[in-house]
């Protein structure tokens, strides 16, 4: 008992190492660049008066947690896909602008906007959202297309699809019940888009502790032929995996459009779906498929935008930033490979051997 | 005698996180010998190949190669010493010639002489006697073939020890005939042969000398013509072997058990033809035959797991649909499918996942097992099918593959299924296992389960089942029972008029 | 004789020209104009999607106009659609090209074909003869305006925070080229220079880092509508006033209607227009209305100021809804 205990502990902690260290490396490192410099606003976190009157919190490491909700959104449900199709969508952005262009159109359609409006519009927006979720996850799952290649299509014209929706121009609202969602609730100090991620994260934790997704999804992903001779319907769970997607995307599209109050189908949520995959993978998570950790996928979004906050900070020009941001990712990802991971075991394993044999024959 | 010495292992130490593979083991091959390494799944063998093949590194010890100590670093480094394997799985490509093969990876620099290679080819096969010829697309070949031009790709790489891991588990008698010929030839040339196995046979046709290991254990090391067979199964398996001796041959208290269970007619699936198939509760019966005689196609028919072509099938007499594994599985069918790694095994889940998978699937996705629930279930099949692992939080992929065939037995048993096709559910695994689940087949027979059970073993078959199906060419062509249950009627049938 | 002769062939050859030429307008529809455009597609922008509904009204039917429409983001296409055009018979070509180059041969034909070109909002790399005028924006000049009306505001000292669209674009070097200037001649402070292609979200994390330093600034320069919309939320996040009386200047180009609507109610303080309105000065050049001996006619285009606004000025120059 007390074993299996102590191993589902390294177990878990063992994927979750490279993001949890990806994020405390970066967090040193502006820790010593603070104290250099001997400036520590980095990581000051101050109560403001915001232009509306209510008391938020306003600082970095707030601007990461907020600014990274989408990508820990998108994150979430990219982890399922990539877990039972060992593959990736990269329509999520794309699809994201449909959600939200859907949004603002039922938001706007009529004169007063009230909150049973708003709550219809995101369910309109979760609608399509997953009408297109179930069109790429048909053309992977029964039709058995790569997902890149699948995913490839509406990754193309979702921009478009989003322009028809919008009937061109960047629409416009303007609501306290928008700014709510995407900026702050009165009263409330912590931005409204990093509650909603935490309870998405606990809805996820419940659906897959009320039922067994998450073991399902895995056997499909890592042995789709015994997982079907198992009796799972993996044409099904891969679709599903798909449709939970799209939720996500109209959550992300719904954030992301009432941030501003606006939707520019061209520049919204752009090329989130690589960060978004590089979320997943900074998480430990195999893009191959198999097992996953959704925990990791959201770190890894924070990895992501502290380091995209980290290097703004550093008045790094943001054209560079892409560079320094690849740089750095090469950096992450080989350290997560299993070749330096092997190689470090090897390195540990060396000095804690004595301790080990001890540890076996203790355990004989 | 020291002279001789080819190659010699000491004290070989190594762990794995929780578990220690080998404990201080001795192993010699001298020049000119066939030398099996016997032992159940998990005692060691593997790591120890893997070991000598630079695939593991050992925590301590010592290899000496022609009495000058070693390291080695990595497969590369093993065959540049001169030790070779041969895997179980032919690790060629398939989709280029033999000559290709070859010579793959070997070249010095990046001209390449076609001609010139193709004729080395042609002679070294030529002085193997292997019938392939250099400019055959490697495919081509039987599987057999493609294994021996494996290890004359070894042998032209100068290999004084030549490792082969079960090389003969997918050939028939006569490709295995054309190996040991091989073997024996390579022999006379002074190279020293490892040879693993679990074909006891085969190890007293060709082998001089077998090492048994046990539980990461050196047992000792033994002249094969002075070790008996029983003696070398008990050694293996660490007990006296009055159980296998005991456990008698045409036991047919199943017979004829209770009322009929399942009746198919004319059932059909994309990859059989219409066949009749009917089973008692209780009884143990199996279906035999070659390789490719459709046996296995028939099981999974009736399990629903190709696409259904047509037939009726009742279930305790009443007709039932089905045309998908969920199907057969709600109506109390279980299979344990024929190729463990590809259609049994989630290998980067835990062994409690394993377990409760068919299960959990039959409960439906909105009635998860709960996590303590899962747990006492694991626990209780390991204990009672003795499954050997760290934890029941151990990947299933890192168990051997005697262990990782339990946990899927487990996973059915846990589903209490009435009716369980067993298919090859004693392939690859060791003595001490197959005789377990023997013993299983037989207990859960007697507790009302019925059981179709198919194994290339004829003997193993005739120890367990009460009703033999015998089939040729994806047809049935004979059914057996009670004193034609021998081996001579088996071999008679399933060979047809030829015989 | 042969003097004769070829005199008569010419002869014949020009009225053949004309009697084409009428035929192609008059025929069917009694006098239409037909003019073929090849443009960006109206999804490009917000921008775009004004330029296209302006030359769909302007070229319409009541005005006597028989339009035929191609839309294309790359280049090939549109030389195609150009050369359908051309076959087709129409008896103007108007072109927004996708690129600069590569227009060399289809305007050729045109000219051959006797077709009059007209270029709009973009430059073309080929011959000023072969086409009759471009009507273009001055992206540059935009910036100057922009700029001229910064320093027009006399404040004791400028901090700016400036957010570049995409590097590279026509509209991100002319707008940007102004405010460089003044960087470089130290009458303002850039605080920090970033681009934000365009994405309203990515320039709101720009601002947000700058509040987050801590240090100060009184201008915000986006080189578009979204962006300042990003910016300003950034400000109202951080309780930073903003627009007519507040501590911070915001300046945003384009003249989107939801823009000007945030002058009028005095959130910002300046927009810059970008006008997509060329048909109508096209229009009247091929009704000779106007002539011109310039073949790069400038589109006049107008600043904003938040105190000056009017109602009228949003109905009229507002782009979207």
């Amino acid at each position: 008992m007390k074993n299996g205990k102590r191993n589902i502990f390294k177990g878990g902690l063992g994927q979750l190492t490279i993001p949890i260290v990806s994020i405390c490396l970066l967090l040193l490192f502006n820790l010593i660049k603070g104290l250099i410099t001997k400036d520590l606003s980095f990581f000051s976190i101050e109560l403001v008066r915001n232009n509306f009157g209510n008391m938020v919190l306003s600082g970095n490491l707030i601007s990461i947690i907020n600014g990274a909700s989408e990508l820990a959104v998108l994150a979430m449900g990219m982890t399922l896909v990539t877990a039972a199709c060992g593959g990736q969508d990269i329509s999520v952005g794309a699809a994201a602008a449909i959600a939200g262009s859907m949004f603002v159109k039922v938001v706007k359609t009529g004169s007063s906007i009230s909150g049973m409006k708003v709550l219809l519009a995101f369910l309109a927006a979760c609608m399509i959202a997953c009408l297109f979720a179930a069109f790429n996850g048909t053309l992977v799952a029964v039709f058995k297309i790569q997902p890149m290649i699948a995913t490839l299509i509406l990754y193309t014209c979702g921009r478009s699809i989003a322009y028809w929706i919008n009937g061109g121009a960047t629409p416009t609202v303007s609501s306290p019940i928008i700014s709510g969602i995407g900026s702050f609730i009165p009263g409330v100090p912590i931005p409204t888009p990093v509650i909603i991620v935490v309870v998405m994260a606990i809805i996820f934790k419940l659906v897959f502790h009320f039922t067994s997704i998450e073991l399902f999804t895995q056997s499909v992903g890592i042995n789709g032929s015994a997982a079907r001779l198992n009796g799972i319907n993996s044409t099904f769970i891969k679709l599903l995996s798909f449709i939970i997607l799209g939720v996500c995307v109209a959550v992300a599209g719904t954030i992301g459009v009432s941030r501003l109050g606006l939707i520019n189908h061209e520049t919204l949520l752009l090329d989130v779906e690589m960060d978004t995959i590089l979320a997943v993978a900074i998480g430990g998570n195999s893009l191959g498929g198999g097992k996953f950790k959704i925990s990791g996928s959201i770190i890894g979004a924070y990895v992501i935008q502290t380091l995209t906050i980290t290097l703004y900070a550093m008045k790094v020009s943001s054209t560079d930033v892409k560079a320094f941001k690849a740089i750095v990712i090469i950096i992450l990802v080989v350290i997560g490979s299993p070749v330096v991971k092997t190689w470090f075991g090897k390195f540990v394993g060396k000095y804690f051997k004595k301790n080990k044999q001890l540890a076996v024959k203790g355990a004989e | 005698m020291q002279e001789n010495v080819l190659l010699q292992m000491r004290q070989i130490e190594k762990s794995f996180p929780g578990v220690r593979a080998l404990g201080g083991v001795d192993f010699t091959l001298r020049k000119g010998e066939i030398h099996a390494l016997m032992g159940e799944n998990g005692a060691g063998k593997s790591t120890l190949i893997k070991i000598l093949t630079g695939v593991y590194h050992m925590d301590s010890g010592e290899v000496r190669v022609e009495g000058e100590k070693v390291s080695i670093h990595s497969p590369q480094d093993a065959q540049n010493k001169g030790i070779s394997t041969v895997y179980q799985e032919i690790t060629l490509c398939p989709n280029i010639t033999v000559a290709e093969n070859m010579f793959i990876g070997r070249e010095k620099g990046i001209w390449i002489n076609h001609k010139e290679r193709e004729k080395r080819a042609d002679e070294i096969l030529g002085k193997l006697g292997i019938p392939a010829r250099a400019k055959q697309q490697l495919g081509s070949c039987s599987l057999a073939v493609q294994q021996m031009v494996a290890i004359a790709r070894a042998v032209d790489m100068q290999c004084k020890v030549l490792i082969l891991d079960e090389p003969t588990s997918s050939l028939d008698d006569k490709e295995v005939k054309m190996l040991f010929d091989l073997m024996r030839d390579l022999k006379s040339r002074g190279v020293g042969i490892i040879f693993v196995t679990h074909f006891l046979e085969q190890v007293y046709e060709v082998s001089d000398r077998i090492t048994v290991l046990r539980n990461g254990e050196l047992v000792g090391e033994y002249l094969t013509e002075e070790l008996p067979q029983v003696e070398l199964v008990s050694k293996m398996i660490g007990k006296e072997l009055e159980e296998l001796s005991s456990m008698g041959e045409g036991d047919d208290k199943n017979a004829e058990a209770g009322e009929i269970f399942y009746e198919a007619e004319g059932l059909s699936s994309s990859e059989t033809y219409p066949f009749n198939f009917n089973i008692r509760k209780g009884e143990v019966n199996g279906f035999t035959g070659l390789l490719g005689s459709g046996r296995s196609e028939s099981v999974r028919a009736i399990f629903g797991a190709d696409k259904v072509g047509g037939g009726s099938v009742k279930i305790k007499g009443k007709p039932v649909k089905i045309t998908k594994p969920i199907d057969a599985m709600k109506n109390g069918i279980g299979y344990l499918a024929e190729d463990r790694k590809r259609d049994g095994i989630i290998a980067e889940l835990s062994v409690r996942e394993n377990i409760i998978l068919a299960l959990q699937v039959m409960n439906g996705m909105f009635k998860p097992i709960s996590r303590s629930e899962a747990e006492a279930f694991a626990d209780e099949y390991i204990k009672v099918l003795n499954i050997k692992t760290a934890s029941r939080e151990t990947p299933v992929g890192s168990l051997s593959g005697g262990n990782q065939q339990k946990v899927i037995l487990a996973r059915w048993l846990l589903t209490h299924p009435d009716y369980l096709i067993l298919d090859e559910p004693t392939r690859g695994i060791d003595v001490g296992t197959k005789l377990e689940i023997q013993k299983l087949v037989l207990k859960l027979a007697e507790e009302g389960v019925s059981v179709t059970f198919i194994s290339s073993e004829v003997e193993e078959m005739l120890r367990t089942c009460s009703r033999l199906i015998v089939m040729r060419d994806k047809h049935i062509v004979g059914e057996l029972k009670g004193s034609d249950l021998n081996q001579t009627q088996v071999m008679k049938t399933i060979a047809g008029g030829e015989a | 004789m042969k003097k004769y002769l070829s005199l008569l062939l010419v002869g014949v050859l020009a009225v053949a020209c004309m009697f084409t030429g009428c035929a192609g307008g008059g025929g069917k529809k009694g006098g239409a104009i037909k003019v073929g455009v090849v443009n960006n597609p109206p999804s490009e922008s917000g921008y775009r999607e004004a330029n296209v509904k302006d030359m769909e009204a302007v070229f319409s039917a009541e005005n006597g106009y028989e339009l035929k429409t191609a839309y294309s983001l790359k280049n090939d296409e549109q030389l195609q659609a150009a050369q359908g055009f051309i076959t087709e018979g129409v008896d103007y070509l108007l072109i927004s090209a996708a690129e600069t180059t590569g227009w060399d041969e289809v305007l050729k034909k045109a000219k051959e074909a006797g077709i009059k070109v007209y270029l709009f909002d973009r430059m073309i790399d080929v011959d000023t003869s072969l086409y009759e005028a471009a009507v273009v924006s001055d992206m540059a000049k935009e910036g100057d305006t922009a700029v001229q009306w910064l320093l027009s505001q006399n404040l004791p000292e400028y901090n700016v925070i400036h957010i570049q669209g995409a590097m590279g674009s026509d509209a991100q070097i002319g707008r940007t080229g102004a405010l460089d200037a003044q960087f470089a001649a130290g009458t303002m402070n850039k605080v920090v220079q970033q681009t934000a292609t365009w994405d309203e979200a990515e320039a709101k994390k720009i601002v947000e880092t700058v509040i987050n330093s801590g240090e100060s600034f009184n201008v915000i320069y986006a080189e578009n509508d979204g962006m300042a919309k990003g910016a300003v939320a950034a400000l109202d996040e951080a309780g930073i006033t903003h627009g007519v009386d507040g501590d911070v200047i915001v300046m945003g180009f384009d003249c989107n209607k939801w823009a000007l609507r945030e002058l009028l109610a005095g959130n910002w303080n300046y927009d810059g227009q970008c006008s997509p309105f060329q048909a109508q000065i096209i229009s009247d050049l091929i009704k000779g209305n106007k002539t011109t001996s310039e073949k790069k006619i400038i589109n006049e285009e107008k600043g904003f100021d938040a105190k000056t606004l009017t109602q009228s000025d949003i109905d009229t120059y507002g782009l979207g809804e």
